[in-house]
């Protein structure tokens, strides 16, 4: 028990001094390289550009001119005094709904997308879930002039419609997937064969902070603005939050936001999962509340499967939370304690909306309002608290999910 | 009778259940009678399957022949099973897989329907020891990574010796993740077999080479299960780059569905991987053992 406790002090303090990951990608017992032998190379090779290309001056550059100019960043940090008097507390939203085509994806989106034109890649295939990283990942290669070729579950192309046409008009081929579970998880495992198919001249171009090594830290490192920007907007405006709240399907956005308050230890973080609409096996995507450690899509980290090994179908009303995986470092940071997961289902996700519309005139994206769901629920069991809230994009392209749901009434009822 | 090999010779360690449990006919002597004589010792798993598939110059390849577990159904899947053990020197069982992300939409297909049918990693083992077929080569399970993992690395390998399970295919687990996998199947002497691709570098092929085990699976292009291919020129080339690191046999596999290809490849390799092609003929209902005598040479 007590090795235990010293063991994980040892590994979050590795975390926050940046060694984590270690050379075999491992967050402690976490992560890893689970690759047929096909992508080996192909890894291997990346590791190398995330450790020569990403620190390098001209990239460097490259992408803070993008970020800059293209992206709109820094995005807003934006302080929601009506939602905060319904709430008890003093609430700010990290505005990553005002990026460039509407989400965090586009920081990674674009990150890769540079970093795939400097590994010399030929085309780029990607898997998207919402939609979100799909039309990221179209606009970035657009405007780098790469191919790009998006795999989205047939289901989620139903349910994200208006995204679907984004992505074709952005010049992006987009392939609905058929096997599977027909949604994030079948996109993947489509994206990796393609891959498979050509591990020379494609680059993936995955959309969270999943995948085998170097991938999770890449993508980490291209999030990990979110945090920086809120961090210092905070400061800026009166001081650092009592607790951070963000939405995890795969955990991009929260471990982006996150990052930079790691070693504030008196700042409480929580990673919203999606509760869905019930805790039975299928009916949530709940995966570091209700999962067992297991490998999938390339590495070792907190699963959703049956006795069987089987990884199970989820459910949520967000298409970008229904993954039965979560990036390793998620894994590690639920093992020494320094974030709390914690779920908020379809319902309450679908009533923070409305309150979020109603309140503060800002339509969030459905997973961004399961970290709302989140954030109301602990404001409510402790009052007057400052509370920074990772509103990860903007909910147009669940229009036509909404459009199913009647309006909630519930912010409607404290405001009267 | 033993089972043999073309020439009639008696496979070493090729021992039917019958004769595990010491049923033994006069002509192989129960393992334990060998003991002392290192020539006669008890031929472990990992190198029963070597030995099935090792091939001198000019002789026709091995032929490793691949079906999903429970397909085409778990009544239909045990004599397809044992009929091919006789006509195939090695059979690989696919463990079906939810995520199957290195296999085309054939075996995607038997994944899913054999789940469908209740089958998994506890199901096979349980049918394998309550059936007691009559397997005349040896058996490797392929199989993604999670599904082991959940049943437990020392207790996978205690069962699979118990089952008659010599090896293991797994194609998401690169040799730098493989150690504790592969430290529990040696201790019992099975074998985790190795893949290499053409795009696998040298230095890396040699260490692939030396670390595999039963044999050395060369994928001969990169890309999914069941794409069709003939063998492209730079193929032999790598194949014999194989075959220089290899000290065991060396099976190149994907796509191989006639006899011209296994004849383009006999003279660089020691056998093939025959996996898709099989599937799709379990799908039409013809006859799997049929299918592998056809790309044998015409007698
Ligand atoms: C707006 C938004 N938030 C969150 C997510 C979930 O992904 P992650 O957990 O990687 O941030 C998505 C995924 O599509 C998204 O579109």
């Amino acid at each position: 028990m007590h090795e235990d406790a010293s063991e994980h002090e040892a590994l979050l303090d590795a975390l926050i001094a940046g060694k984590l990951p270690d050379e075999r990608g491992r967050f402690g017992p976490f992560g890893g390289q689970y690759v047929p032998e096909t992508l080996m190379t192909a890894v291997n090779r990346l590791s190398e550009g995330v450790r020569d290309v990403l620190p390098s001056a001209d990239f460097r550059q490259r992408l803070e001119a993008e970020l800059k100019t293209w992206v709109g960043r820094p995005t807003a940090l934006t302080h929601a005094p009506r939602l905060g008097e319904r709430w008890d507390a003093d609430v700010w939203f990290k505005r990553e709904d005002l990026a460039h085509t509407g989400a965090h994806k586009i920081n990674n989106g674009i990150g890769q997308a540079l970093l795939a034109q400097a590994l010399g890649a030929k085309r780029v295939v990607a898997e998207t879930g919402a939609g979100q990283h799909g039309v990221a990942a179209a606009a970035a290669c657009a405007r780098l002039g790469l191919p790009c070729v998006v795999y989205m579950g047939e289901v989620d192309v139903e349910r994200q419609a208006p995204n679907v046409d984004r992505m074709g008009r952005l010049g992006a081929e987009v392939v609905a997937v058929t096997s599977g579970d027909r949604t994030l998880r079948a996109a993947i495992d489509e994206a990796i064969r393609d891959w498979v198919s050509d591990p020379e001249g494609t680059y993936y171009l995955i959309g969270s902070a999943i995948g085998p090594h170097p991938y999770p830290l890449l993508v980490r490192e291209l999030q990990a603005v979110i945090g920086r920007e809120a961090r210092a907007q905070m400061l800026a405006a009166g001081g650092l939050p009592d607790a951070v709240f963000a939405c995890v399907g795969g955990g991009s956005n929260a471990i982006g936001i996150f990052h930079a308050f790691l070693a504030d230890r008196d700042i409480a973080l929580f990673g919203i999962e999606a509760g869905g609409c019930g805790s039975a096996l299928g009916q949530h995507s709940a995966t570091i509340a209700a999962g067992r450690p297991g490998v999938l899509h390339g590495n070792y980290s907190m699963l959703l499967y049956d006795d069987d090994g089987q990884i199970q179908e989820t459910h949520s009303v967000s298409a970008g939370l229904d993954y039965p995986g979560v990036g390793p470092e998620h894994s590690l940071l639920k093992l020494v304690g320094r974030v709390d997961y914690e779920t908020a289902s379809d319902a309450e996700a679908l009533a923070a909306l409305d309150e979020c519309c109603e309140a503060e005139g800002i339509l969030p994206a459905l997973e961004s309002a399961h970290a709302l769901a989140g954030a109301k629920r602990w404001a409510a069991n402790n009052p007057g608290r400052r509370i920074l809230i990772g509103m990860s994009g903007r909910g147009d392209k669940d229009m036509p999910i909404l459009s199913r749901y009647p309006r909630s009434e519930a912010g409607v009822d404290v405001a009267a | 009778m033993s089972p043999r090999d073309r020439n009639g010779n008696a496979r070493p360690g090729s021992v039917s259940p019958r004769e595990r449990e010491g049923d033994a006919r006069p002509e192989s002597l129960p393992p334990l009678e060998r003991k002392g004589d290192a020539r006669l010792e008890p031929v472990s798993p990992r190198d029963r399957i070597r030995d099935a598939l090792t091939r001198s110059q000019g002789e026709q390849a091995a032929i490793v022949a691949y079906l999903t577990a429970g397909y085409p159904d778990p009544e239909r899947f045990f004599p397809a099973l044992e009929d091919l053990a006789r006509v195939a020197d090695a059979v690989e069982i696919g463990v079906p897989f939810s995520d199957p992300m290195a296999d085309g939409v054939t075996i995607q297909r038997s994944s899913e329907q054999a789940i469908g049918h209740g089958v998994s990693l506890r199901w096979i083992f349980d049918e394998l020891a309550r059936r007691e077929p009559d397997l005349a080569s040896p058996i490797l399970l392929m199989s993604y990574l999670n599904p082991l993992l959940v049943f437990g690395y020392d207790a996978l390998a205690e069962r699979s010796v118990e089952c008659g399970i010599s090896g293991f295919i797994v194609p998401d687990l690169p040799y730098e993740e493989s150690g504790p996998l592969r430290a529990a199947l040696s201790q019992r002497g099975l074998a985790l077999v190795q893949m290499v691709t053409p795009v696998t570098p040298p230095e890396r092929l040699e260490a692939l080479c030396a670390a595999s085990e039963g044999f050395v699976y060369a994928v001969t292009r990169t890309g999914i299960t069941g794409r069709a291919v003939s063998l492209p020129p730079e193929a032999t080339e790598y194949l014999a780059q194989v075959k220089a690191a290899s000290g065991l046999p060396v099976c190149a596999g994907f796509g191989v569905r006639e006899r011209a290809q296994v004849e383009a490849i006999e003279k660089h390799a020691d056998g093939v991987v025959v996996g898709t092609a099989l599937v799709e003929v379990l799908e039409r209902g013809d006859d799997p053992a049929e299918f592998v005598r056809s790309l044998r040479p015409a007698r």
